[in-house]
């Protein structure tokens, strides 16, 4: 699975970054995560507020710090 | 009015009856103003915050930026400012926002509309307004904001600045998703989880604020800051909007803070002004549109701004002082 984290780098952001690297760990997944800061990738994605979450190049979440437990839920229904 | 109040009627029991304070002294004022707000403050921001969340379902700025490509001056800029109040974003939105509006046709001059009004009109802030100062004072705040989102985006459309936005956003190519409406069932609870969410993350900051508004109210003279922060002082607007900028973050703390500040004499405008410095322009919203526009419009949008909130505070005074 690959997921990208697309953020500015401001406190909401980390905290999506923080809340994915834990749901990944709890649900015990092999994922690839990578942090996209770059404003014109993130436009390719359509996204146009901050934080966002992209699982395998789907856009999942745009402009909300999700729990871990809603990104666990999210990630589930992707596997 | 002599409606009895039943969160008043609660706030005296606790304090005097609960807690045995004198109702005259300035401990049993101040707990008892502390208990009152802060109870008053968070029903309502409870409360608000769920149906503009509810109405925020409607709008995503996928949509906003379609609705706003290609109008016209006036229409565009209009629409721009009321769709900005129920949309909020975080100062790192402010790119990505930019970006999308730019890339749809979406005029300079009503970018800065939406981008102007939206983090200057928001839920918390009204509702902080109309639970400490009244309806009047919440509605003249709104309508004063959405009137300097209108003109100051009609002023940067005409001062044809699009050169100054940095080459790559006119490049940019926005990949244009497909999002799924949602049900009602959904928009409730996102409306829920909202209201949960964003009551209890100013919760804090709205109690640290009533706190020292009420230490405040407690303990100093009626009269403490007419001299410097009254009508009398014609100084007091500018530096009171200065001040506001840096103090972004704290928003919800501030309002409780400047409702005790005007009771002990400052002037209503110069309390207003200051709102505005503090949540309509931000610090960290204007080093991250850097990133898309050249320092000459970020000044512009400044001082633009700047003299729209002293002005503003100016009228008030005159009008309500």
């Amino acid at each position: 699975m690959k997921i990208a984290v697309l953020g500015a780098g401001c406190a909401n952001c980390e905290k999506l970054e923080a809340n994915v690297r834990k749901a990944v760990a709890e649900l015990g997944i092999s994922a690839e995560i990578e942090k996209i800061t770059d404003f014109t990738k993130i436009a390719e994605y359509g996204v146009m507020m901050l934080p966002a979450l992209v699982v395998d190049e789907k856009v999942v979440i745009e402009g909300k710090v999700a729990s871990i437990g809603d990104v666990i839920k999210i990630l589930k229904v992707q596997v | 009015m002599s409606i009895p109040d039943p969160l008043q009627i609660f706030a005296d029991w606790i304090t005097y009856s609960v807690l045995g304070l004198a109702p005259a002294s300035p401990l049993g004022s101040t707990v008892n103003f502390f208990i009152y707000d802060s109870i008053k403050v968070t029903i309502l921001l409870a409360i608000i915050v769920f149906f503009v969340a509810i109405v925020r379902t409607f709008i995503t700025p996928q949509k906003v930026k379609k609705w706003l490509g290609g109008r016209h001056e006036g229409v565009g800029n209009v629409l721009a400012a009321l769709l900005g109040v129920p949309t909020p974003f975080c100062s790192c939105s402010a790119v990505p926002l930019f970006i999308g509006f730019v890339e749809s046709g979406v005029p300079l001059g009503i970018t800065f509309s939406f981008l102007i009004a939206s983090p200057l009109i928001n839920e918390v802030a009204a509702t902080m307004l109309f639970a400490l100062f009244g309806w009047q004072i919440a509605t003249l705040y709104i309508v004063s904001g959405l009137i300097i989102a209108i003109i100051a985006g009609i002023i940067i459309g005409r001062l044809k600045l699009e050169s100054e936005v940095e080459e790559f956003v006119y490049k940019v190519k926005l990949h244009d998703r497909e999002q799924g409406e949602m049900t009602w069932r959904q928009r409730v609870e996102f409306g829920i989880s909202e209201s949960k969410c964003i009551t209890l993350k100013v919760l804090p900051y709205i109690l640290i604020g009533i706190g020292i508004g009420a230490i405040i109210h407690g303990y100093t003279p009626a009269d403490f800051l007419v001299g410097i922060a009254g009508p009398g002082n014609p100084l007091a607007v500018p530096i009171a909007v200065l001040i506001g900028i840096p103090l972004y973050s704290n928003a919800a703390g501030m309002i409780p803070i400047m409702e005790v500040l005007t009771s002990k004499g400052m002037a209503i405008g110069t309390a207003l002004a200051f709102m505005m410095g503090v949540i309509g322009l931000s610090l960290p919203e204007m080093i991250i549109l850097r990133k898309v526009i050249k320092v000459k419009l970020i000044a512009v949008f400044v001082g633009i701004l700047f003299i729209a909130f002293t002005f503003t505070g100016y009228l008030f005074n005159a009008v309500l002082g």
